[in-house]
């Protein structure tokens, strides 16, 4: 019997607040390096810091989503340890009285369904980055660049309940899918506004616990789940063939695919921890805590489960709206509009998501509203213009935020559904078609297609395809045949 | 009668009725800075075209109707405030090329109350000591008898004052750093309730105990500068949100019938016998304004200088990691990054700073932490629990402000421990966050000797109020040290216009 992977995670996320933790400063990313700086955040002699309560707010709907326990006090911690990308030498960070505490995540594999427990959320600052010139190990000098220093950080970490990489993944991209829904932070791991380390052990079974490896530093969704495949699979050769796992920090190696070695953990720092005596405890207060927890949004597993039964729609087409709160939101306006939830959700999962995609733009930066967009269903529903058409439409809607009727009546896009009308169009292609008539009229249906996209084509989509079809069939019935034999004899000469 | 005989409040006054401008009494007070400061050295930096473009914008403003508390009065600055442009050492060689960039907000309200900021005072480095024979830079004298230590760690600033080089100036103090060189210069000092006045700016030695305190004439002055510093600061969380007081007009009030404590413990075996004198007959002063004496006792004060000396450290070694030669300040070259920081702490901090750096981190570490630290913090709240205990009873409580006069330079510096003791009187005040204000009281051996009143939290004015009596019914804060021979500082009647 192979033996039980266990896995635990520690989330860093960079907290979406227009401000430093402790200070005024800028979040912004990308900006040229120590512009986003004061006296404060470089640790200047004399500063003092003052808590960003957006940060905390943050906290604690984070919290709230997670269904912590809020510590009706918590405070702040020094953290000491010596290192050049840290202005003060100590970082302020939560210790033994975190906010948030014994929260839980629930996720859904292909083995079921599971709930994580989230062991603890804390507050605490970011560090500067060292920007090494040459290598890391053979460089001529370091520059120090203090833009990050003092951005809030939300640490998040997890009893280790994870028995997968795939347990692991799902956990990190279902907190991710909260993080963003409630607008916490954006999650971009490539920007490292999400960071995660994972510890990793192999149980023989019987609850015996195996020695663990700490994995630093992982920066994509995909690195983790790849990493922490690795990491089982060496450490169950280490075990197979008797090779002792050592307690360490594992760095991951994305080009080679492997783990390596960082440092052995018998070195663990002394951080010499002590309350901050530049912070007041932090005393949220059950009122505070209670007005977050009120003003909650759905949170999309809820809201998924909701839109399956409610508006009766397929599981996929539910999660997929409920991709973002934009999209969701959307979706539920416009079927309060008057839209089939159906109809709504095959727009906005097909044509509206693969232009702004196309584009780059998410939904609320275009001017198409849910009334709108149910307008042009009703439209299309009614007959007054076509599918296709209506794909002309919502471009030209997601640009400009017209609304639909007027665009149709600009540019003379009502769908041609009068018979005569319709007659006149089909008779016009059936002459300049005879030969594809003729094999129609044989029974090859195949290429009624053609001669129904010919008239959609004559009428520049206007024509009702249905009565195309229909008025084909009279046609075919009513109308003289062309002579097959020449028929025949341009297919001999040709 | 000389211009540098006068107080801020006889100043005020003669700027409000225009008998003499700001930039006159400026030069006057630069030109006695610069005859006296060779034998005292309370300056580590004389910010001279600074004071003077400031005492101009002071005679603008009175020109033009606007008038402060403070404005066109020089002040004196311990060097751990953070001036703007001007350098900040904390009497640090790590620290010699650090220019501040930003100002405390304390500086803050004074520039806007155009003060006249003089210079920057000597002082032990980043605060630790209590002679100021712990600056890297030079030892001040003591202006009574300059082979005798000003005491610290505000020493420059109490000197500078003492010796009437400024009319008041500002220090701070951790564990007695304001009120035992005033004590030991023979002047008045204010060590306000933690969370009075804002320390951002202020070099933080221990942040819990840290508060800025005055050193002045007399306690109207202190009243003045008061305040003009104190309220709360949105950049200080630690800073209270309390209504000021009107200070000075409170000195005007009633005095009311005051019940002064006594505690029995801190007059036993230590205290010089000639200062258990001087404050007794204080004591008897008090008695014959009307106002009753208690007996009082505090189980707990024997432990206050041990906890001071653990919690104090810890915080110091933490406050101070970031002097490690990366950012400002020293920095000694090396191979890699960990020796740069090792030498350069090596080569920037004194003595007594590593000591208490190391003292820190000591009793911060894994293992020792609840030993030290969090036992000090325990007795730290019983000290508190003392002090709340006898306010039930007493308005204020009279202490001793050192053991000892005023030792001689060199007297105690291979001893740290008995340096440790001349704090004895005033840790515990820091411990429990209280104000302290310190009185001349007498005179022993030709040396100036203090008494402490000790207030409740925000309560500044009760100790004011005792104060201005107390110097109502006496005159040792008049008394001028005997500096010897003239020095210029000019004369009212020369500068009149
Ligand atoms: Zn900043």
């Amino acid at each position: 019997m192979s033996p039980e992977i266990i896995i635990g995670l520690e989330v860093h996320v960079e907290l979406l607040t227009e401000s430093k933790l402790f200070c005024g400063c800028s979040t912004k990313f990308g900006n040229p390096p120590n512009t986003n700086v004061c006296p404060v955040c470089l640790g200047l002699p004399g500063v003092l810091p003052v808590l960003n309560r957006k940060a905390v707010e943050h906290l604690i709907r984070t919290a709230c989503a997670l269904s912590c326990t809020i510590a009706p006090r918590s405070k702040f911690d020094r953290k000491n340890y010596f290192y050049p990308d840290m202005p003060k030498n100590f970082q302020i960070s939560q210790y033994d009285l975190p906010l948030a505490t014994a929260g839980k995540l629930s996720i859904v594999t292909a083995g079921g369904e599971k709930t994580i427990t989230i062991k603890r959320i804390h507050l605490e600052e970011d560090t500067g980055k060292s920007v090494h010139k040459g290598t890391i190990d053979c460089s001529l000098s370091t520059l120090e660049d203090y833009n990050r220093a003092g951005v809030p950080l939300l640490e998040i970490v997890t009893e280790p309940d994870m028995r997968s990489p795939e347990e692991a993944h799902v956990f990190l991209t279902g907190l991710k899918d909260i993080l963003r829904w409630l607008a916490v932070s954006d999650c971009k791991m490539e920007e490292g506004s999400l960071r995660c380390d994972a510890n990793i052990s192999l149980s023989p079974g019987d609850g015996v616990l195996g020695t663990k490896t700490e994995i630093k530093n992982l920066n994509s969704f995909k690195s983790v789940r790849e990493a922490l495949e690795h990491e089982a699979a060496r450490q169950q050769k280490c075990l197979a063939s008797g090779i002792a796992i050592v307690q360490e920090t594992r760095g991951w190696d994305e080009k080679k695919s492997v783990t390596i070695p960082m440092r052995s953990k018998e070195a663990e720092y002394d951080y010499r921890y002590f309350p901050e005596p530049d912070l007041l405890p932090l005393e949220p207060g059950a009122q505070w805590i209670r007005e977050f927890r009120e003003a909650l949004p759905e949170l999309p597993a809820e809201k998924r489960e909701r839109f399956v039964r409610d508006y009766r729609i397929p599981s996929y087409d539910s999660s997929v709206l409920t991709s973002s709160p934009a999209m969701a939101d959307f979706f539920e306006a416009t079927v309060r509009c008057g839209a089939s939830p159906k109809a709504g959700s095959n727009w906005l999962m097909g044509d509206i998501s693969r232009i702004l995609n196309d584009k780059s733009l998410s939904l609320d930066e275009t001017p198409l509203t849910p009334g709108r967009l149910a307008g042009m269903i009703d439209l299309v529903e009614k007959g007054t213009v076509s599918g296709k058409t209506a794909k002309s439409l919502i471009e030209e809607m997601l640009a400009t935020g017209k609304d639909p009727l007027e665009i149709v009546k600009e540019r003379g896009l009502t769908q041609i559904s009068g018979e005569d009308a319709i007659q006149a169009l089909v008779i016009e292609v059936a002459q300049a078609n005879t030969e594809a008539m003729h094999s129609l009229r044989k029974g090859n249906e195949k290429v009624r297609g053609f001669l129904v996209g010919q008239v959609m084509k004559a009428s520049k989509g206007r024509a009702n395809p249905s009565m195309v079809n229909k008025v084909l069939d009279g046609l075919l019935g009513a109308l003289p045949l062309p002579e097959a034999r020449q028929d025949e004899d341009d297919h001999i000469r040709g | 009668m000389e211009l540098h005989e006068f107080t801020a409040g006889d100043i005020r006054k003669l700027l409000r009725e225009r008998k003499i401008s700001s930039v006159e009494l400026t030069r006057a007070y630069l030109e006695r800075i610069s005859a006296l400061d060779d034998r005292l050295k309370a300056f580590i930096t004389v910010t001279k075209d600074m004071a003077l473009e400031m005492a101009a914008a002071a005679d603008k403003a009175f020109g033009e109707g606007r008038e402060s508390t403070v404005g066109g009065i020089p002040l004196a600055l311990k060097d751990n405030l953070s001036v703007k442009g001007i350098p900040c050492t904390c009497g640090s060689s790590i620290l010699q090329n650090y220019v501040a960039p930003y100002n405390a907000t304390v500086v803050e309200r004074l520039v806007s109350e155009n003060s006249v900021i003089m210079g920057k005072t000597n002082m032990d480095e980043f605060a630790m000591g209590s002679s100021t024979e712990n600056s890297a830079f030079f030892t001040t004298g003591n202006p009574w008898d300059l082979s005798r230590v000003p005491g610290g760690s505000s020493g420059g600033s109490a000197a500078a004052v003492a010796a009437r080089m400024v009319p008041w100036a500002l220090g701070s103090d951790t564990g007695g750093s304001v009120r035992q060189p005033a004590a030991f210069c023979g002047i008045t000092g204010l060590k306000p309730t933690y969370g009075l006045i804002s320390r951002y700016g202020l070099v933080a030695y221990a942040s819990s105990l840290d508060q800025i305190g005055i050193l002045s004439r007399n306690t109207e002055d202190c009243a003045l500068l008061l305040k003009a510093i104190a309220g709360q600061d949105r950049r200080d969380s630690t800073s209270a949100g309390i209504p000021v007081p009107d200070y000075e007009a409170a000195l005007r009030g009633k005095e009311g019938n005051f019940t002064i404590g006594i505690v029995e413990e801190f007059f036993q075996q230590s205290l010089d016998d000639g200062i258990r004198t001087l404050i007794e007959q204080a004591a008897h002063v008090f008695e014959g304004m009307g106002w009753s004496l208690k007996r009082v006792s505090f189980p707990h004060i024997r432990y206050s200088l041990a906890s001071y000396y653990i919690i104090a450290p810890a915080e110091a070694s933490s406050n101070l990691a970031r002097y490690d030669g990366s950012r400002y300040g020293l920095r000694e070259p090396a191979e890699t990054t960990i020796s740069m920081f090792k030498r350069s702490r090596e080569k920037g901090f004194g003595a007594e700073v590593k000591r208490r750096i190391m003292m820190g981190t000591y009793t911060l570490s894994a293992g020792y932490y609840d030993a030290y630290y969090l036992k000090a913090q325990k007795v730290r709240t019983l000290i508190k629990r003392d002090f709340d205990e006898a306010f039930r009873e007493c308005s204020f409580i009279l202490a001793p402000v050192t053991p000892t006069a005023p030792f001689r330079k060199g007297e105690n510096i291979d001893d740290p421990l008995k340096m440790y003791l001349s704090d004895i009187y005033t840790v515990s005040v820091n411990l429990a966050g209280l104000p302290g204000l310190v009185l001349p009281c007498g005179f022993s051996g030709g040396l100036p000797v203090a008494l402490q009143l000790i207030g409740k939290p925000f309560d500044e004015v009760t100790l004011l109020r005792a104060g201005t009596a107390f110097q109502r019914a006496t005159d040792f804060h008049l008394k001028n040290p005997p500096l010897g021979e003239a020095v210029p500082g000019g004369s009212i009647k020369e500068s009149m216009k």
